[in-house]
């Protein structure tokens, strides 16, 4: 099995956000950086999928700075086989962009599958999978918690508001991850050492405007600071009193 | 400038979110017509959807950024060769129809980015909770499109949630527990307060009971999990990782119960009660059945 999977460097998720002075970006000083959570879903069910195949090729790529190729490595440590970084300084804030050049990157290859993370959790966009199946004219799943592949024939289960939805569609296609698929495994020491002699190939790239422009980062609005109301059982008849009368919201 | 408002249905009835987003594009200017289209098609759907957009020329197509709303829009949008400004909680119009100004937050909420979308037509999804219907949201009848192209991706089943059950990112009330419950199986005394709520309350979790496997993923709240704004969120047991906090704070009221007055959760909180929650919640409990009696 050919799988590619499309990996993002974003800020941890503990990470505290502090805003550059162009008023416009994140000042990254101080702040770690780790591959996308919902990434680590994806290629390890990439991982899986060529185990149980016997055979077969996963390949990370992955848009972003110099930096991510650290990113690239922590996938190939889990056991990913090479790496493509298509470098930039500058990941364009509209997705159709980002998604324009990946898709470039992949549309040489014939892949059984393209595995994607269901969203990035910089920049909470949900769409970048599913636009780049669209320019590849592939099908496509998104946010799969649960994936079964028999042949070319593929069956997943998404999370819906109310309930789960069960989805039938054929290989070659792109799936985008959602927690609860798999159990990433941790990179073993071996793993690391492997990961340091695996092919990363860096592809400089340029991405164009695009339709949408970032013209302002802020914090977000402070809550003003609130009260506890006592201790023990004894405050909740004074807690009940607040949220009728004062929040309003019982 | 004309705006196509994509609405959603279950059971034939259209949901909240679709009065959410029939308010919100009413603002911007000039005039809005709602659909509806059957998802069971997905590929058919999204064509069906982009057609409508290409040939009624339309300058806005919006959707609600639900779990329908998210696997739909990017295929309707790179059909008509743009993205979707995803997930907004505001938006306005600038010259005169030249750009639509977006507010999106970023980093699970921890801020907020203003995007200025030139894009043609311009695809938005609009995050649930946030924009609250007006009087006249309810006077909609949106068309039904029907699917005529077949797609390869299809919907097999949808397996309902329990009866009961409802989703923590459409619950008016959500009450979250964390590693302070100490086992899976107290997680009943948070039931026990939801279920006094009648039906309009969740049971949320934080990830450190998710990825202990106590509570589902998707209970979960935070980076990882769901962003919610319920009317009353109910913190119980739970420190307030900043993972967690980015996932609930614009809840419009926050309560905290929690052992420790250190808890980093108070500082987010509107009432906090310190103490212990085996004590507290089923008090709370008491007295929520009480009004509700």
């Amino acid at each position: 099995m050919k799988i590619a999977v499309c990996v993002k460097r974003v800020p941890d998720s503990e990470a505290r956000v502090k805003i550059s002075p162009d008023g416009k970006s994140l000042d990254e000083a101080g702040v770690k950086f780790a591959l996308n959570p919902y990434d680590e879903f994806a290629v390890e069910e990439a991982l899986r999928r060529k185990e149980k195949a016997g055979s077969g090729e996963v390949v990370v790529v992955s848009l972003g700075p110099a930096a991510a190729q650290e990113t690239i490595r922590t996938a190939l440590a889990m056991g990913a086989d090479r790496g493509v970084l298509l470098q930039t300084d500058k990941i364009p804030a509209d997705p159709f962009e980002t998604a324009k050049l990946i898709a470039n990157e992949l549309k040489t290859t014939a892949w059984d599958l393209i595995l994607f993370g269901r969203m990035a959790i910089d920049d909470y966009n949900h769409q970048v999978g599913p636009l780049v199946a669209q320019l590849l004219d592939l099908p496509c799943v998104t946010a799969v918690s649960h994936l079964d592949i028999e042949g070319t024939k593929g069956v997943a289960e998404r999370e819906i508001e109310g309930g789960i939805e069960v989805l039938e569609f054929p290989l070659p296609a792109v799936v985008t991850a959602d927690k609860g698929l798999n159990e990433p495994r941790y990179p073993a020491l071996k793993g690391i050492m492997a990961a340091k002699k695996k092919a990363l190939e860096i592809r400089p790239v340029q991405a164009a405007a695009g339709a949408m422009e970032i013209v302002a980062l802020t914090p977000p609005p402070e809550r003003k600071e609130g009260k506890i109301v006592g201790e023990g059982a004894a405050a909740v008849g004074e807690l009940v009193r607040l949220l009728r009368e004062e929040a309003k919201v019982l | 400038m004309k705006t196509l408002a994509v609405l959603e249905q279950r059971d034939g009835k259209l949901r909240k979110v679709s009065f959410e987003i029939v308010t919100a594009a009413r603002r911007l200017d000039g005039s809005v017509d709602a659909v509806v289209c059957d998802t069971t098609d997905r590929e058919g759907c999204a064509a069906t959807l982009a057609d409508k957009a290409k040939a009624g020329g339309y300058g806005v197509v919006v959707f609600a950024a639900t779990a329908t709303g998210r696997d739909l829009a990017p295929r309707v949008a790179a059909k008509l060769g743009v993205g979707v400004a995803s997930d907004l909680t505001d938006l306005t119009v600038e010259g005169g129809g030249d750009a639509i100004v977006a507010t999106r937050p970023v980093y699970a909420g921890k801020a907020l980015q203003k995007l200025r979308v030139t894009a043609r037509p311009a695809v938005l999804s609009l995050r649930p909770n946030i924009f609250t219907p007006d009087q006249r949201a309810a006077d909609v009848t949106p068309e039904a499109l029907s699917v005529t192209a077949s797609g390869r991706v299809k919907v097999r089943e949808v397996k309902p949630a329990p009866a009961g059950t409802l989703d923590v990112a459409e619950a008016q009330v959500i009450i979250s527990g964390g590693r302070g419950l100490k086992e899976p199986a107290n997680f009943k005394v948070l039931e026990e307060l939801a279920q006094a709520f009648g039906g309009r309350a969740a049971v949320g979790a934080s990830r450190a009971v998710v990825d202990a496997g106590w509570r589902a993923h998707a209970d979960q709240v935070g980076q990882t999990g769901k962003t919610v704004s319920p009317s009353l969120y109910i913190a119980v047991g739970i420190s307030g990782a900043i993972q967690h906090l980015a996932g609930m704070r614009t809840s419009k009221v926050i309560v905290a119960i929690n052992k420790d007055k250190d808890a980093p959760i108070f500082k987010v909180a509107d009432y906090g009660v310190v103490g212990d929650l085996f004590e507290i919640v089923p008090k709370l409990t008491d007295e929520i059945r009480k009004l509700h009696g």
